[in-house]
């Protein structure tokens, strides 16, 4: 066996410097790696560009990073419910590229996959779709759009082992799996690390090929962002 | 009278076929899911990655880890899959789902939608819309007939920024349920008791009325 476990978070995040381009899991407040969140912020490192599907909120997830002027740029496909975000975006602080969600799925997968670009139909005719190549097949148009080129992945799942093999839970599951092995490193934090064998082999999620080094995570928050609910009868 | 957003809702729900999996945009197109008749089967899709959404949980038993596009708490119906974006969005392109409904700011009268972005006003992003209008075969558009100075969301062409070009197939508005057809808008129902002169006054786009056209049944 391979072993990718790691201590803590601040042995998992070594190497993470300024000016990198980091890829993070999550949608909404919803399997976002808090743990790793947090250590960025400890260390203090900035003119990051961020590749994440929202910017956390004011006070948590990415909104942390953002509001100590870490993030030189955001890639997401959405962005309300952020005024700091809203502030640096509209001042020029905070360059921030907006495209469709599918598309930054596959361009996680395309990385991790080896695909160097594909073609969606998703932007076409919009301006989205400036200054890409658009060509035709079986009569509907679609755009490039090429892998992404990230240095690190931060990734959130719900059990792991000292493999790397990784399980996730309910929504919380969204773009962690394709950003697995998207990045030259893929550092995953888990609920609950637990010893090689203890996972079935059937019901991994992601194998630990795509991982790098994986922690226990620690205090969890794990926020709700709109609490909906119905009253019994 | 005019529909409320209930009414738009209702009426939507009418559209829902045995067997769809429907993906359900934020605001209007949420509430569709509370009408669709108890007797055939249906599955929603919400695109952060769950096949088989069931109503909002129970107090005390929401689960963060398990959430729609809204971000909102809610629960599984049996049968009920999570999976991770791409799969989600291999469901929408590769055209598995079978029906999308979704809100717009603008529609235009080439099937052009706009419901992403005010320039210099209000920038959230698209989410997943573009994905899924680019895709869908079967599309509704869920909006108010005008704005709230009373101008018109059904346009001659779309001023706002683009989210898919000619690929709306149907609105329903508080007024009226249309369709797109390569003429314009082509009036299919009135909502009860809303004449068609109202309808007329209320879209810019070109309005087509062939006979008489019959009131929603809702």
């Amino acid at each position: 066996m391979i072993r990718k476990e790691v201590a803590n978070v601040q042995k998992a995040l070594q190497g993470v410097t300024n000016g990198q381009t980091l890829m993070l899991g999550g949608f909404g407040l919803s399997g976002i790696p808090e743990n790793a969140i947090a250590e960025l912020v400890q260390l203090g490192v900035s003119g990051l560009t961020c590749i994440s599907n929202n910017a956390g909120v004011d006070d948590f997830g990415l909104g942390l990073l953002l509001q100590k002027k870490q993030i030189k740029k955001m890639i997401s496909s959405y962005v309300g419910e952020n005024d700091e975000f809203e502030r640096q975006m509209l001042s020029g602080e905070l360059d921030v590229e907006l495209i469709p969600q599918g598309t930054l799925a596959e361009r996680c997968r395309a990385a991790k996959a080896g695909f160097p670009a594909f073609y969606t139909p998703a932007g076409y005719g919009t301006e989205v779709a400036e200054g890409k190549e658009t060509r035709e097949f079986n009569g509907k148009m679609y755009v490039l759009e090429h892998a992404f080129k990230a240095d690190f992945a931060f990734i959130k799942a719900w059990k792991g082992d000292a493999a790397g093999n990784l399980v996730f839970k309910g929504t919380a599951r969204n773009f962690n799996p394709n950003m697995c092995g998207a990045a030259e490193i893929t550092i995953a934090e888990v609920e609950e690390l637990v010893p090689a064998g203890t996972l079935d082999p059937n019901q991994i999620h992601i194998p630990g090929i795509f991982v790098q080094r994986i922690f226990q995570g620690v205090n969890y928050e794990k926020r709700i962002e709109q609490r909906t609910v119905r009253q019994k009868q | 009278m005019a529909l409320d957003k209930t009414g738009i809702a209702k009426r939507i729900a009418k559209e829902v076929k045995d067997g769809y999996y429907v993906n359900l945009g934020i605001g209007i197109p949420t509430l569709v899911a509370n009408y669709v008749r108890e007797d055939i089967d249906v599955e929603f899709q919400s695109e952060n990655g769950v096949l088989g959404m069931g109503p909002f949980p129970f107090e005390g038993e929401e689960d963060a880890d398990i959430i729609n596009a809204g971000k909102q708490t809610i629960t599984t119906l049996p049968g009920a899959s999570f999976f991770d974006s791409a799969t989600s969005f291999a469901m929408i392109r590769g055209k598995h789902v079978q029906l999308t409904i979704l809100g717009a700011m603008e529609v235009a009268e080439n099937g052009d939608i706009a419901n992403w972005k005010i320039p210099g006003k209000m920038v959230k992003g698209m989410g997943g819309a573009m994905d899924l209008v680019a895709s869908a075969e079967n599309i509704i558009v869920a909006m108010m007939h005008t704005n709230r100075a009373g101008a018109s969301k059904l346009l001659k062409r779309c001023s706002l920024p683009l989210t898919g070009v000619g690929c709306v197939k149907k609105i329903v508005t508080n007024l009226a349920v249309l369709e797109v057809i390569p003429d314009g808008f082509m009036l299919l129902e009135r909502a009860p008791g809303v004449s068609t002169e109202e309808i007329e006054a209320a879209t810019e786009g070109n309005l087509i009325i062939n006979g008489e056209i019959p009131e929603m049944d809702i």
